[in-house]
């Protein structure tokens, strides 16, 4: 019965992204949405946490927030899929259910 | 499928608005639908009538308003949410003693009730919020 | 549990609320609470899940009376009787905070990690504040 984890923060503001990895269960997935897409960017302190976690977890990142803050696509990591709105749709249909950290 | 979507910040102070319609708009695009949208805690505010948007960027509130008549979406502002920060239809002005009302169109007043209805009868329900 | 009546079907679903910030600081928790008690009258199966700062909401003996705030936190004294399954708290979130089950105004289920991602994951709906 796995789970969509959104996370709208970057990891730097809030703990949120955190607190997720720490507790979604495996099989479930994690959009990275408005703020929270910085965590994806290659090399950074966001993107270790998502590795940790990259065995058992799918990263998503929302393409036009990312587009919004100047990140291209090839800065991110390795495994992180970019989706768009109609992604982001598909994958809560997906998904038994959404949870949003905030 | 059917959605329930929860809008928990206010236009433009937060992202989670904007989210939240182009995530609606991509729901109706795709062929499901949305049981109810419910703005709660200052969420509420995207349902004043009384916005000015800049010329020069979006118009959150006015295209919330013309998203609920083309898909005839239920858009519900919180009553309790609402009365704390001032958003009122003309029956909730009546009955509090107001002189004005502020209500945009496309959305209605109701109660906490509603938005629990449509986790209720939702599939799926979505929280944007800070 | 009654359950919420659709026409000759009754549906009762798993709801999770989530709570993960402080009381006060901002309305979250007190408007948070609200809906718990709203939602009540459905007779669905709810738990309440205070998590990272969330569960300063449960500390006892707050008296905001002292900034001229309602002392919403005492609501969830009554949650229990409401027909709320469980009161739950990250047992790590009140240790990292300096707190134990007697700084509590509830009886709260303590939660390790395993156990909160196995009651997330066996929810229907789960709304956060």
């Amino acid at each position: 019965m796995p789970s969509l984890h959104t996370v709208n923060k970057t990891p730097f503001e809030r703990g949120s992204l955190e607190t997720c990895l720490k507790l979604a269960a495996s099989g479930g997935a994690v959009i990275l949405i408005e703020d929270g897409v910085y965590a994806a960017v290659r090399d950074s302190a966001g993107v270790a946490m998502l590795e940790a976690r990259k065995n058992d977890l799918k990263f998503f990142v929302l393409g036009p927030d990312l587009e919004a803050r100047g990140i291209k696509r090839t800065r991110l990591m390795n495994g992180c899929h970019v989706v768009d709105y109609e992604g982001f749709v598909a994958l809560a249909a997906e998904y038994d259910r959404v949870q949003s950290w905030l | 499928m059917v959605f329930g979507l929860v809008v928990n910040e206010g236009p433009y102070q937060h992202q989670a608005s904007d989210t939240a319609y182009n995530f609606a708009r991509a729901v109706i695009g795709m062929g499901h639908s949305i049981i109810r949208v419910f703005f709660y805690h200052d969420g509420v505010y995207n349902g004043t009538r009384l916005v000015v948007p800049p010329q020069d960027d979006r118009a959150v509130t006015e295209r919330w308003s013309e998203f609920a008549e083309t898909h005839q979406v239920d858009l519900v502002l919180c009553v309790a949410a609402a009365h704390r920060r001032g958003i009122l239809d003309e029956s909730e002005r009546q009955r509090n003693g107001k002189d004005a009302e502020n209500l945009a169109a496309g959305f209605r007043i109701s109660g906490i009730g509603q938005l629990v209805e449509a986790a209720i009868l939702a599939d799926r329900m979505v929280v944007f919020g800070d | 549990m009654s359950g919420y009546r659709k026409g000759r079907e009754l549906i009762v679903k798993r709801f999770l609320y989530v709570s993960r910030r402080p009381p006060h600081g901002t309305i979250y928790g007190h408007e948070g609470l609200e809906v718990i008690f709203t939602g009540a009258v459905f007779d669905q199966m709810v738990t309440v899940l205070f998590l990272d700062d969330g569960v300063y909401q449960l500390v006892k003996d707050q008296d905001p009376g002292a900034l001229g705030f309602k002392n919403y936190a005492l609501g969830f004294r009554a949650l229990n009787e409401l027909g709320v399954q469980a009161i739950c708290a990250s047992r790590d979130d009140l240790t990292a905070r300096g707190l134990s089950r007697e700084d509590l105004l509830v009886d709260a289920l303590l939660l390790s990690s395993f156990e909160i991602t196995d009651l997330m994951e066996n929810q229907d709906t789960i709304l956060s504040f």
